[in-house]
């Protein structure tokens, strides 16, 4: 609360002035500010003023007073920022109605107490919150011009939003704040008409359409929003003046330097164009944000925006940072009306934009999502095949976050007999990361459908499908995987078997389920994965198979016609396996194998695995036990596979891109040979501020923009040679410490596993058990940026150091880089411990 | 930001081929595509493909595809696939008014209309405009249409143009001509068509019950009128949108979600339910609406099989029964029922309730044609097929179980003058004032079809 507020305070204590009295006043950006308070008088505010003040309050010294009041109100380490005001009015219309007096925001009714309240808005920026605080404080109070009762209400307002509380969810859903229906309902009304005179007449109807139908609705829970085109209440948030004083910072980049876009994208109609263009050359706009905000008016609302303008405009704002809570709430009411367009394609930019600024809002985020069910969900089983595609593609992009958020829906993800073959697996895709409680049952019905179906791949991609949602639900599927078996079809034995044999390395308990199932299905599998699959299952779990043995031995008969090296290998290692738990079954059949591996067989792979058995049965058999016998199941990968829940933030910049229409892993690969390609000087183009963080935060917005500095995203395969990282290590300093807290020893397979599995490579390890324990460990993202990687672990104090060390200093991926490590070091610690 | 655009056939020739901004490879790309698109492994989607040629010439290629041909775009930017795919629909529709209908023979003889068109509607590769209106001044080149529309050619109804009475009927033809006609043809013909068409997609389990159903409905407007005349379309009155609303007596018709073009006003939608609008030419969709789960009619139709398998001698004995629930006056057209059958079925004897009824066996599956269904009717077949080799559990005699691979069984058809959420248009009125010639013919049509209508056996 120091300085800074009290900075801010002030100054608003002097646009006040200036805005009540504009004869006088120094504007900064004047024209639109004083349009907008000349316009005060009149209108609601006028007549909401009238129901509580005595007229006289209203001529013009009074405004002078007014501003006074506002400014001393601002003074006060306890005012708060203007976002409470408009809430607080809201909420309590009649309290506020005699607490705003001294700003004239009376309350006839709820709509007139807040346009009162707007139109104070106007002159000092907002006095009114201060007093509709102190309405809720005591109305006895509100008399006072200022003081102790408007700090302590200030600081009430102050508490009260950090708060949140349920009422959050109430009217505004933007702001975050509540109010009841029908109130913020007025207010929205009311608001949005008086606040932007400057912006002609179709601003005029919008306000009258935002009282209505206000722009957010919060009152209609999720499935309301969805079911239809449900108006929404709410209420649109003051505007906001900017000061001159604010060094600049919105726009990222002015036009000039984006390069490749030497023309600006005709958006429909001349003025559009001559907007835009102003925006952004003048740099006056772009330090101003009631200018941007005028920008944005008179540019998105312009009727004669198509689709592809609104599109383009869209992409275009994210490059804007908006400099204060309110301002970026006041930005999402005015876009609001996008979210509801017709077309996809501004709708799901619109998204992406409201994602991305309400970056730090979570639930703003959820808000939005739920919005764009409905279109999303249209486009799902729209009749274009394409649009469909990139639909589900989108859709399997939010369950990652939001598992739970289209599994009502669930039917509409169900295939059709004549889709076309990708749309079908993005569909069985989605099916399986919807699953719950309550739909699986249909789910699964569903999917044992699809597992006879004609095309063997995509009955293939169901039984996988299947065996993915397993691993929660693992009873009944393992059941119809069952089932399927008896089916005796050869594409399906050989991948159900697959699907056990990963399903028994993940979900321990199933192996019971799993081993009486399997006698019988080696009839029915005849290429390399699946008979791999079924002779590992009967290496590992032999001793619960009662004819294993026998099975192993009909392969041991045919060696010599097999064709596949891979298969060979497997069937040594089971074999070996078994004979330790059923040597008297087995030892004759080994000996033969071996034999014909060393003596007859022609791969060299083959014959050198059989050499190196046959060696260690000559070191004994205990020796041979110590080798072979690894664990039976790792339920610890499942885990980190589906450590999932990824935060909204981690692809809010990927939404409406091509990124989630290739899936994440094969972009990476693409944009790793792009990367390659083309590095450096392009990095600020135009496809990058689609793509790129325009919120970098405020610190670094001099250094030059860099590409996604949200998402972070580890390329795989990064080979660093030990040298290269000693010398690299070296030469970097550390650019991020911490402590672990870590309990027990590590075991460095399992760390190695895991960090495997989210891209991070282990350049060196000490042996379990040393003491200290190190690790060393590289990770590159798609940008080229190295993070190298320390774990040092003293066993005494139960803590793992972290030290990170990164060859471009960028905070944001260093974030990220760092809580992927600690997710992965968090699992494997609970599962040790 | 598309970098090019190209049109392919069916068969990969390139019809048109267009360049917008010059910064990556020639022609070839079209064949490169083609290539891509025929060589792409299974479980990847052709939607979107990328190319990584060496030198700095790397692009996404994204496509659709609309009546046999490719329209494809590609870009070196990682833009959105919403927009670029809406657009590429657009150019389709675009290209449709302009050349009277989309094909091949029509892209190929009007090339010189359709290069034309994309100069007005893409600019180094930015969209400048898509609608009719801006484009009618720029575009000079006339379509070149195959034949002569003829308002004699009866001989088949196609999408646009009612079936009413006989001296009314608009022919098949009469939608697929250039929505700007000639300019030295004054006489042209002002005529509007609108079609509500709903896609029905349902899905019933073996024991009957429903498991799913879906209709997707439209309002579609094709409108030869000069633009800007103003309209108003009327629609039922009892029309309720979400579960809560309730208008009218009874039930009403319930939707789940509308959504409107943009250009629709809706001032008189809440009271009386009446979209106003001012339609340029060409085709629009004034209107979008989803239901789910909830169907106020009776679905049009059942199914009711019954499975004889008799293992030992490999014969299985299929009865199909389907039962119309229709209104008797109404008929369903193109009826197509589809059963996949096990593997390796050798004959097929059949007896039919009616003689212009076909089966056949195909692709490992029994097709089912009944070209008119009347409302009200029950049809029936009896298949008989030899299975010889079907792997089964042991297990001799007869059984009623379904041996693998048959199943589920999915019906296609037409239901003209239908719709299944009941909404209907109730009028089409035009503030339109003819200079002189004829009142426009106004067609308003109903229609529903099968998306996915599947029953499982």
């Amino acid at each position: 609360m120091g300085s800074g507020l009290r900075d801010r305070a002030l100054w608003k204590v002097a646009l006040g002035a200036t805005g009540s009295r504009p004869g006088r006043g120094r504007s900064p950006c004047s024209g639109d500010r004083k349009k907008e308070a000349a316009a005060l008088p009149g209108g609601p505010a006028g007549s909401a003023n009238r129901a509580n003040r005595p007229p006289e309050r209203h001529s013009s010294p009074r405004a002078g007073a007014g501003a006074e009041a506002g400014h001393s109100k601002r003074a006060l380490p306890g005012a708060d920022r203007p976002k409470q005001r408009i809430s607080d009015g809201r909420r309590a219309p009649g309290r506020g109605s005699c607490a705003a007096a001294p700003r004239g925001a009376a309350g006839e009714g709820a709509g007139r107490s807040a346009s009162g309240r707007r139109s104070a808005l106007g002159a000092p920026a907002g006095g009114g919150g201060g007093g509709a605080r102190l309405g809720a404080v005591g109305p006895e109070e509100a008399g006072l011009p200022q003081g102790a009762g408007r700090g302590l209400s200030g600081r009430v307002a102050a508490r009260r939003r950090s708060d949140g509380g349920p009422g959050r969810e109430g009217a505004a859903p933007w702001g975050g704040e509540a109010g009841s229906g029908a109130e913020g309902l007025g207010v929205a009304g009311a608001v949005s008409g008086r606040s932007e005179p400057a912006c002609g007449p179709q601003e005029g109807t919008a306000g009258a359409g935002a009282g209505l139908a206000g722009p957010w609705s919060l009152g209609c829970g999720p499935g309301e929003a969805e079911a239809g085109p449900t108006s929404r209440l709410g209420a649109l948030r003051r505007p906001t003046f900017a000061s001159p004083r604010f060094p600049r910072q919105g726009w990222e980049e002015p036009a000039g330097t984006a390069p490749g876009r030497e023309t600006m994208p005709y958006l429909g109609s001349e003025d559009v164009v001559k907007e835009l263009k102003k925006a952004l050359c003048n740099p006056h706009v772009q330090a101003d944000r009631l200018r941007y905000r005028n920008v944005i008016q008179r540019v998105i609302r312009m009727p004669k925006l198509d689709q592809w303008g609104q599109a383009e405009v869209l992409n275009f704002l994210l490059r804007y940072q908006p400099r204060s809570e309110e301002e970026l709430f006041d930005i999402l009411n005015l876009l609001d009306s996008f979210l509801k367009s017709s077309s996809p394609g501004v709708v799901m930019g619109a998204t992406k934009l409201f994602l991305i600024l309400a970056k730090k809002f979570p639930h703003v985020q959820t808000d939005v999502l739920v919005q764009v069910k409905g279109p999303l969900l249209a486009a799902c089983s729209s009749e274009s095949r394409e649009l469909c595609f990139a639909a589900l593609c989108h859709v399997r992009q939010i369950l990652h976050s939001l598992p739970g958020h289209f599994s009502s829906h669930y039917k509409k993800f169900f295939c059709s007999y004549s889709e076309p073959h990708y749309i079908k697996l993005q569909k069985v895709e989605v099916l399986c990361e919807l699953v719950n409680d309550e739909n699986v049952q249909q789910v699964l019905e569903e999917l044992r459908g699809y597992c006879t179906d004609v095309s063997a791949d995509f009955a293939q991609a169901a039984i996988f499908a299947i065996g993915g949602i397993a691993r929660t639900y693992t009873d009944q599927c393992v059941q119809i995987l069952t089932e399927l078996l008896g089916l005796r079809q050869e594409h399906i034995t050989t991948v159900v078997v697959q699907t056990f044999r990963d399903l028994v390395w993940l979900c321990p308990q199933c192996t019971e389920a799993v081993c009486q199932a399997l006698p019988g299905c080696e009839e029915n599998i005849q290429d390399s994965e699946g008979k791999q699959a079924l002779i590992w299952l009967l290496g590992v779990h032999g001793e619960r198979i009662p004819n294993a043995p026998y099975v192993l031995e009909d392969f041991v008969e045919n060696v010599k016609s097999e064709t596949f090296p891979a298969v060979k290998m497997e069937l040594l290692t089971a074999l070996l396996r078994l004979f330790l738990c059923r040597p008297a079954e087995c030892q004759d059949m080994l000996g033969r194998l071996l034999h014909y591996c060393i003596e007859e067989e022609k791969d060299m792979a083959v014959r050198d695995r059989g050499l190196f058995y046959y060696r260690l049965l000559l070191a004994g058999i205990d020796e041979v036990k110590r080798i072979l016998c690894s664990p039976k199941s790792d339920p610890s990968l499942g885990l980190l596979e589906d450590q999932a829940e990824r935060p909204v933030n981690s692809w809010a910049s990927d939404f409406n891109t091509l990124v989630p229409v290739y899936g994440k892993a094969r972009w990476a690969a693409i944009s790793k040979y792009q990367g390659a390609e083309h590095r450096g000087p392009e990095l600020p183009n135009t496809a990058s501020f689609a793509s790129s963080g325009p919120l970098i935060p405020e610190e670094h917005k001099e250094t030059v923009q860099e590409p996604d500095s949200g998402a972070l995203m580890l390329v795989p395969n990064c080979q660093l040679t030990a040298e290269y990282f000693e010398k690299t290590w070296f030469s970097l300093k550390v650019a991020h410490q911490q402590v672990f807290p870590w309990k027990g020893a590590v075991h460095p397979d399992t760390l190695q596993m895991a960090l495997q599995v989210v891209n991070i490579q282990t350049i060196a390890m000490s042996r379990a058990g040393a003491h200290p324990w190190k690790a060393y460990l590289s990770a590159q993202d798609d940008t080229g940026c190295l993070f190298l990687t320390e774990l040092l672990l003293e066993p005494e104090n139960s803590e793992m150091q972290i030290s990170v060390k990164q060859n471009e200093p960028r905070t944001e991926t260093l974030n990220g880089f760092i809580s992927v490590l600690e997710t992965v070091l968090g699992t494997i610690g609970d599962i040790k411990s | 930001m598309i970098s090019q655009f190209f049109i392919l056939s069916s068969k990969g020739d390139p019809l048109i081929y267009k360049d917008f901004r010059g910064d990556s490879g020639g022609r070839d790309v079209a064949e490169l595509f083609y290539r891509k698109l025929t060589g792409l492994p299974g479980d990847e989607s052709p939607v979107v493909m990328v190319t990584c040629g060496g030198h700095h010439d790397d692009r996404h290629f994204i496509h659709i595809r609309h009546s046999g041909l490719y329209l494809v775009a590609t870009t070196s930017e990682n833009i959105s696939p919403f927009s670029l795919l809406e657009l590429l629909s657009r150019l389709a529709t675009l290209l449709g008014d302009y050349c009277g209908s989309l094909s091949e023979g029509t892209i190929s003889r009007n090339v010189a209309l359709v290069y034309e068109l994309l100069d007005e509607v893409l600019d180094y590769g930015y969209v400048q405009t898509t609608s009719m209106e801006m484009l009618r001044n720029f575009i000079q080149t006339e379509a070149v249409v195959s034949k002569p529309f003829s308002l004699f050619d009866l001989s088949s109804v196609g999408l646009f143009g009612a079936e009413t009475q006989q001296s009314k009927v608009a022919p098949s033809t009469a939608a697929s001509r250039p929505v700007l006609a000639s300019r030295s043809d004054q006489s042209q013909k002002n005529e509007v068509f609108l079609d509500v068409v709903e896609r029905l997609s349902v899905l019933i389990a073996s024991n009957g019950s429903l498991l799913k159903v879906d209709v997707q409905g439209e309002i579609r407007l094709k409108s030869f009128l000069p633009s800007g005349s103003e309209m108003r379309i009327g629609l039922t009155e009892e029309f309720c949108v979400g579960k809560s609303e309730l208008r009218g007596y009874g039930p009403g018709i319930r939707v789940d979600e509308v959504s409107f073009h943009s250009s629709v006003l809706l001032e008189e939608f809440e009271s009386h339910r009446i979209l106003r609008l001012q339609p340029p030419q060409g085709e629009l969709t004034v209107m979008r609406y989803q239901l789910s789960d909830d169907l106020p009619s009776p679905l049009p139709f059942r199914l009711f099989p019954s499975v004889q398998w008799d293992r030992g001698s490999g014969r299985l004995q299929v009865y199909l029964k389907l039962r119309c629930d229709l209104p008797p006056k109404s008929q369903a057209l193109n009826v197509r029922l589809h059963l996949p059958l096990p593997r390796g079925v050798v004959s097929l004897s059949q007896e039919l309730s009616g003689p212009e009824q076909k089966a056949e066996l195909g692709e490992g599956a029994l097709r089912w044609d009944l070209p008119r269904v009347q409302g009200g009717s029950q049809l029936s077949g009896l298949f008989q097929m030899d299975v010889p080799g079907l792997p089964g559990p042991p297990g001799q005699g007869h059984s009623t179980t379904a041996p693998l691979g048959l199943g589920p069984a999915s019906l296609s058809f037409e239901l003209p003058r239908h719709t299944c959420s009941g909404l209907q248009v109730r009028f089409l009125r035009l503030a339109f004032r003819p200079c002189g010639s004829t009142s426009p013919h106004k067609w308003v049509r109903h229609l529903s079809h099968s998306d996915a209508y599947v029953i499982r056996i």
